[in-house]
């Protein structure tokens, strides 16, 4: 019986001719990523070689990655404090792929993990982040993990008890419309799959949508598929794979390109048609509940957020840009621009975006997850409502949880804040 | 035996759980305070000591979606609740295995805060209704883990199977 990609994966991080969907293996880990939440890693750690007599040396530092976005600059003494142990672990560990608040190489890590070329198509890659799932756009098989499995990853280098998930294959045809991009696709996915429809499975993108789109828009697939529940969501490499390591990561070492068995066994198989796509929105207050936006225009929004991990690329702050370049952000509504990394914000600044933004209205922010998850910047008050490019609009999850958030692409994002309420990109704003 | 003491709906993320705001706090020992904060009535009777150890939370579908912040999982588990669920998301779950939170997948599910609960074998009883429904048994593989005590007794025994 053929295998899916990420059986695939999976066999060979086991070094294994073949794996069953729901055998149980322990595939060795190829990158390990953690954030501030590496302070909790590092305490669980020292649990694991309490009383053992062995000093507690990682298993390869090389392996692992550490980037600080959650919370950077420190909000607080408390997070300060994490973030200066988490410095100090690195050094005394070895692990040189640390990325500190820093202009030159920080951001969001979903962001560093790529840009840098850490992942690469074929490896296993585990975070202590559910948005772990975004890097399945270069062909890893990535998942998020909580802090005590990432503890044990860092002792043994294996992931421990990993059941190997099914697969539904999503093919998706047709050219987008303009205005329509990868975050009204994953939306609309996400609501015809439900939030728990791909609990503990991964989902497989094909089709000529896919493989025309480029790596940026990739990653908003994957990244957001965990809200579906999926374990991953995996685009097989193909040649953008390659462009996009080689020449924007600068990799050279030989990449290692797998496909799916034509005769791989999926649960189900979906079809998407995305000459038909609309813009599309995330009502609060889970991100299934997905509309067009036409069936929720003039809803009037107070805070406009453009960034984070999976929309704060250079492709999202263009499109932002170019609706917004000489009109101005309507009064009452504020619009907060996150680029995903520094080397974007720079890219940006070169390129006028930022200048656009601002002059438009717009706050530019430092690199970070920002007001994505409610502990930095960009709290809300009672009862408003904020449309961000963001991935989650849980109740409470940009800090207040008596306001209201919408999700969209970065498009709506920028129309909307020319009328001061949600508004489609395609009627050109005012 | 316990009770029902807080009975939610389906799809509750980890941000209900445990606010992203707290999560600068990241021991165990420190998290339980901030379980459900933003549900108010519930967490000032954690913290008032009014939730007997071995109570109960009722939940639908798809319970802890959202963030992997295991401070989720350890709020909870420092009160030494259980939690029902008809389903849980995969990352929720493996972290409650992974701390010994009890958790327990019962897909049909009908009690109401206030009841009278208890775990018989494979089912749940649900004493004041005067009905049973079945436990979906955990994956096979996550037993080791269990019997072990969690993950950190796990991995450390593997270690030092590995350096004998």
């Amino acid at each position: 019986m053929g295998m899916t990609y990420v059986q695939k994966v999976i066999a060979a991080a086991c070094n294994r001719p073949t794996v069953a969907i729901g055998d149980v293996v322990e595939p060795e880990v190829h990158l390990a990523m953690s954030h501030e939440n590496g302070a909790l890693v590092m305490n669980q750690f020292s649990e694991i070689y309490k009383d053992t007599g062995l000093e507690a040396r990682v298993w390869n530092p090389d392996r692992i990655a550490i980037i600080l976005d959650h919370r950077v600059p420190a909000e607080s003494s408390k997070t300060a404090t994490n973030q200066k142990k988490l410095r100090e672990f690195c050094g005394k560990q070895g692990i040189a792929r640390f990325h500190d608040i820093r202009g030159d190489e920080g951001g969001i890590c979903h962001q560093i993990l790529p840009e840098y070329g850490y992942v690469r198509p074929g490896m296993v890659v585990v975070g202590t982040d559910s948005h772990t799932t975004s890097h399945g756009a270069l062909g890893a098989f990535a998942f998020g993990i909580g802090a005590t499995e990432m503890a044990s990853v860092w002792t043994l280098g294996h992931i421990l008890n990993v059941e190997v998930p099914g697969t539904i294959r999503v093919n998706v045809n047709g050219k987008l419309s303009p205005f329509v991009g990868p975050k009204d696709l994953i939306l609309y996915l996400i609501g015809q799959l439900t939030a728990e429809g791909a609990n503990f499975k991964v989902l497989e993108f094909h089709g000529d949508t896919i493989r025309s789109m480029s790596t940026s828009g990739r990653l908003v697939l994957c990244n957001m598929s965990v809200e579906a529940g999926a374990t991953s969501g995996i685009v097989p490499p193909d040649t953008e794979t390659q462009r996009y390591l080689r020449e924007e990561a600068g990799v050279k070492d030989e990449l290692q390109l797998m496909t799916p068995d034509v005769d791989a066994v999926y649960e189900k198989t979906l079809e998407i048609n995305a000459a038909r796509l609309d813009p599309q929105i995330a009502c609060p207050h889970t991100v299934d509940n997905i509309k067009t936006v036409k069936e929720v225009a003039n809803i009037k929004v107070d805070q406009i957020v453009i960034g984070s991990c999976t929309n704060g690329r250079l492709d999202d702050l263009a499109a932002a840009a170019q609706i917004l370049k000489g009109k101005k952000i309507a009064r009452g509504t504020r619009m907060l621009i996150f680029p995903a990394s520094w080397r974007i914000y720079r890219e940006a600044l070169q390129r006028g975006y930022l200048s656009a933004l601002a002059e438009a209205g717009a706050v530019i922010c430092n690199p970070g997850c920002g007001p994505c998850l409610g502990v930095h910047q960009g709290a809300l008050g009672d009862k408003e409502v904020a449309l961000a490019t963001t991935n989650r609009n849980f109740k409470g999850r940009m800090g207040n949880p008596n306001s209201e958030v919408y999700l969209c692409s970065p498009e709506v994002a920028a129309a909307s804040a020319l009328t001061g309420t949600i508004s489609d990109p395609r009627e050109g704003g005012r | 035996m316990g009770k029902v003491v807080l009975k939610v709906a389906d799809d509750i993320s980890t941000d209900i759980i445990y606010p992203g705001r707290f999560m600068a706090t990241v021991l165990p020992t420190e998290t339980p305070q901030f379980a459900f904060a933003d549900h108010t009535d519930f967490n000032n009777k954690l913290k008032n000591n009014q939730v007997p150890k071995g109570s109960y939370i009722v939940a639908g579908q798809n319970f802890g979606c959202g963030s992997s912040r295991e401070q989720a999982a350890s709020c909870l588990k420092g009160w030494e609740l259980t939690v029902i669920a008809k389903h849980f998301s995969r990352i929720f779950l493996q972290n409650s295995i992974n701390l010994g939170l009890a958790t327990v997948i019962c897909p049909d599910i009908l009690a109401d805060e206030g009841d009278e609960i208890e775990i018989a074998g494979e089912v749940v009883r649900n004493v004041t209704k005067g009905k049973e429904f079945k436990i979906t048994p955990l994956p096979k593989a996550r037993q080791a883990i269990i019997d072990a005590g969690g993950l950190i007794p796990y991995t450390r025994q593997r270690l030092l199977m590995n350096k004998a």
